[in-house]
């Protein structure tokens, strides 16, 4: 399941839900592309997990945590600690945590698309499906990304969350994601 | 003297201080060049341009290479730490850096030790520290887009990325936003806005809007607010009051804009190359 998908607010089994954070905890790690890349592995294997933002007491900055049924924590802690990513601490959570934003914006200027997740816009010329502009965004790997995926086209293009570092980079996959799924036929 | 403190998006590129001159597209700092295309290069190119212009000297640049790992971010906090009280800079301009809520606090106090408090100037990264940090007070102006003025005005969000959706991005409640984000003290005394209108305001309410010419196009084109940050920060830096130059800025950005008779799939060099021509007819009108 994609990303977006997993943001469009599908529930899942375990997911936190009304009875609020008791069951869960998250799963903190040193940076934005370590969250970014345990997410992959946890998900690859089919673990239910979500990306949050941490509570208050942990930000520094630029931060994500992984959510996930605490019961299974030493599953998880095995599955990243075989993979060499394990979690610089593993903490219950009591309190709701932040979550990504989930509202697309999307502007139709005739021959181009361009979609906005949170700051990040992606345009896409839609004959071609090539991407022609990157904006928005204030961390540093957002010149990065539109350097490495300006002039591709939507299916050569690397993938933000590869590639990415920050929740600037992050946003843009969602962006990314469902620009793809507006060119799809 | 004007200050421009940013990342470049070379994994490699070295800390690097000095007087910039711009050419072929490019910037010259020290030994190093780096392409006009977006981020810093793009905010450091319309501020050299708008100083050549008005005659003044071109920006001083503090710049690191960082991909969004953070650490050319961390080593330019140390270095500016370190440096920052040594320095007369009248101006200063923080662009791309990785929001780091603890070295946004040793840089506050590096600043504090400067001999007069420079003007201060935040967008992108180094806003989003600004405002977490609960001192963008601190600031004189902030150059949000729309879609960061909704996380200005979001009291919990440390990053746009958290925004909640009951904020939404719309134009259509900018002035909301403002006041939001007022009331919450998470703006810097001047806010400019960039949207399909431009905006000034402060604590007050919405001071200044700027909406012509109007070209739909430039939402799409990375790099026009950087434009209008740098082109503000020369303004500014001449002696302009924040407003005037608030004013004269928005007017150039979209002037400039217009004269490359852009498409969403422009890139934001041909803009900048129109700033010179866009700046001499607005300073003229205003005469």
């Amino acid at each position: 399941m994609s990303l977006f998908s997993f943001l469009k607010g599908k529930q899942k089994p375990g997911a936190p839900g009304d009875k609020g954070n008791v069951d869960r905890g998250i799963m903190v790690f040193e940076n934005t592309s370590e969250v970014i890349q345990a997410e992959n592995i946890l998900k690859k294997e089919g673990w239910e997990i979500r990306v949050m933002g941490p509570p208050p007491e942990i930000q520094s900055g630029c931060d994500l945590v992984i959510e996930f049924p605490l019961i299974e924590e030493l599953s998880l802690f095995r599955t990243l600690e075989k993979k060499g990513l394990p979690p610089l601490k593993i903490v219950p959570v009591s309190s709701p945590l932040l979550q990504p934003v989930e509202l697309f914006q999307v502007k139709d200027f005739g021959e181009h698309i361009m979609v906005r997740a949170a700051n990040m816009k992606l345009t896409v010329e839609k004959a071609t499906g090539e991407i022609v502009n990157v904006s928005g965004g204030g961390c540093p790997d957002v010149p990065y990304l539109a350097y490495e995926m300006i002039g591709k086209t939507l299916a050569n293009a690397p993938n933000p969350n590869e590639i990415g570092h920050t929740l600037c980079g992050y946003a843009l996959q969602l962006a990314f994601e469902e620009v793809q799924r507006q060119c799809s036929p | 003297m004007l200050a421009i403190i940013g990342t470049v998006p070379t994994e490699g590129f070295p800390l690097i201080s000095g007087k910039i001159t711009l050419n072929d597209n490019h910037i010259h700092i020290g030994d190093e060049r780096v392409a006009v295309n977006r981020g810093t290069a793009a905010l450091i190119a319309a501020a050299t341009k708008t100083a050549e212009t008005l005659g003044h000297p071109a920006p001083f640049g503090y710049l690191a290479g960082d991909i969004g790992r953070g650490k050319g971010s961390l080593n330019l906090y140390k270095y500016l730490t370190e440096q920052l009280p040594q320095t007369d800079f009248q101006t200063l301009t923080f662009h791309y850096l990785q929001p780091m809520l603890d070295w946004h606090e040793h840089l506050q106090q590096a600043i504090d030790k400067m001999p007069e408090r420079p003007t201060l100037i935040a967008d992108a990264g180094f806003m989003y520290a600004a405002k977490m940090s609960g001192k963008a007070a601190l600031y004189d102006l902030f150059t949000p887009d729309i879609g960061e003025l909704a996380f200005l005005a979001d009291e919990k969000a440390p990053h746009p990325f958290y925004t909640r959706g009951f904020i939404l991005h719309d134009e259509n409640r900018v002035a909301d936003l403002i006041s939001r984000a007022y009331t919450h003290n998470n703006a810097a005394d001047f806010l400019l806005v960039k949207g399909r209108q431009d905006y000034l305001a402060n604590r007050e309410g919405i001071v200044e809007t700027v909406d012509k010419p109007s070209e739909e196009a430039l939402e799409a084109i990375g790099g026009t607010g950087d434009t209008l940050t740098g082109l503000v920060s020369a303004l500014i830096d001449s002696g302009m009051t924040i407003k005037e130059a608030a004013v004269v800025a928005m007017q150039t950005n979209r002037l400039a804009g217009h004269y490359a008779k852009p498409t969403p799939a422009t890139q934001v060099a041909e803009i900048i190359h129109h700033i010179p021509k866009a700046l001499l007819k607005v300073l003229e009108k205003r005469d």
